[in-house]
């Protein structure tokens, strides 16, 4: 292995560690949806089907800028685009 | 401790020796007017799901009587009465008659993922996969679209509050199904490479521990197969079903002003 090709697998490691901060934001979000539901099936546990619906695709849609991390992630250390 | 013994124990016992990430196997690939056209592993399962399904479907469905119910059937019309619900809270009860899509988007999604139980790659980890039925998505939006709002109405809605919005509304339609693929593709492909780190590293723990055989992956990978491999699968097709329907219900008019 020449050091470009090191230098290119090095910062590809570092760069697929970055991406995973993405993993932050949908982490802090989806578990203030999650609070907020158990206050509201508290509140009114008559409608806690309506809500666990509400809350999961809420947080499917909360969760896209993590999986969209976690590709960049996986492109750079299994695919290697740059070498 | 001799090398020999390891040598003994066929590759199941031993472990994986090394970690690889590839795509599905590719069987032959036809060259149809310059185009490659694969034809990968993904469709061979394809097809093992779809038989499985089939089998299911006609097991559950036979003798169907009124009265004197069999335990079969009284599965069968609980899982058809629990989409249908679903169908109806969701989308209202004019959608009702999409159930039959919906059901099969979700049957054919978890089955596709649970495939991997067997020791095989996952359907849905194919980007391709969730990718066809998000297109399926984007179709039926947009041909939900056109219905009720004509193909003036369609074109009209791009330039909806101000024409300035143009450009963000084509890119919001077109990140839709984009995100829906992405996110079934992420979720499983993520958690059979987690799945893989785990019982690779497991193997190597074993190996440094000098035991015959990687007896370290017995048992404790399973704690965590029951949320990667069950548990994401199940809420990966049921949110699939969900924002199809949402998305698609939220194309026409609101279920009062249909009429």
């Amino acid at each position: 292995m020449d050091m470009g090709e090191a230098i290119i697998l090095a910062g590809s490691a570092i760069g697929a560690g970055l991406a995973m901060i993405a993993g932050i934001g949908p982490g802090i979000g989806e578990g203030y949806a999650v609070g907020k539901a158990c206050e509201a099936i508290a509140r009114q546990p008559e409608a806690s089907g309506a809500v666990t619906r509400t809350m999961f695709v809420g947080c499917a849609v909360a969760e896209s800028t993590g999986i969209y991390g976690l590709i960049i992630a996986l492109l750079l250390i299994f695919l290697k685009p740059f070498t | 401790m001799s090398s020999m013994a390891m040598m003994m124990l066929p590759k199941v016992l031993t472990g994986p020796e090394e970690l690889s990430v590839e795509g599905p196997a590719v069987i032959c690939s036809f060259n149809v007017f310059g185009l490659t056209i694969n034809f990968t592993e993904t469709v061979v399962l394809e097809w093992i799901v779809m038989a499985i399904i089939l089998g299911v479907s006609i097991f559950l469905t036979r003798n169907l009587k009124v009265k004197a119910v069999s335990k079969r059937q009284v599965i069968a019309e609980m899982a058809v009465e629990a989409i249908t619900n679903l169908v109806r809270d969701t989308m209202g009860k004019r959608w009702l008659w999409f159930t039959p899509y919906i059901a099969t988007v979700f049957c054919f999604s978890i089955f596709g993922s649970l495939i991997s139980l067997l020791g095989v790659r996952a359907v849905t980890s194919d980007f391709s996969v969730p990718l066809t039925w998000a297109a399926i998505t984007f179709i039926l939006i947009t041909w939900t679209k056109i219905r009720y709002g004509g193909v003036r109405g369609y074109l009209k809605g791009f330039a909806d509050p101000i024409p300035v919005m143009l450009p963000i509304n084509i890119l919001s339609e077109v990140a839709t199904p984009t995100a829906m693929a992405l996110r079934h593709f992420g979720n499983i492909a993520g958690g059979s490479i987690i799945m893989g780190l785990v019982y690779y590293g497991l193997a190597s723990a074993s190996r440094m521990l000098h035991m015959h055989g990687a007896w370290l992956t017995v048992g404790i990978p399973a704690v965590l197969s029951l949320y990667f491999d069950l548990f994401s699968d199940f809420m990966q097709a049921f949110i699939f079903i969900m924002l199809t329907m949402v998305f698609i219900s939220n194309a026409g008019p609101a279920e009062d002003e249909a009429a």
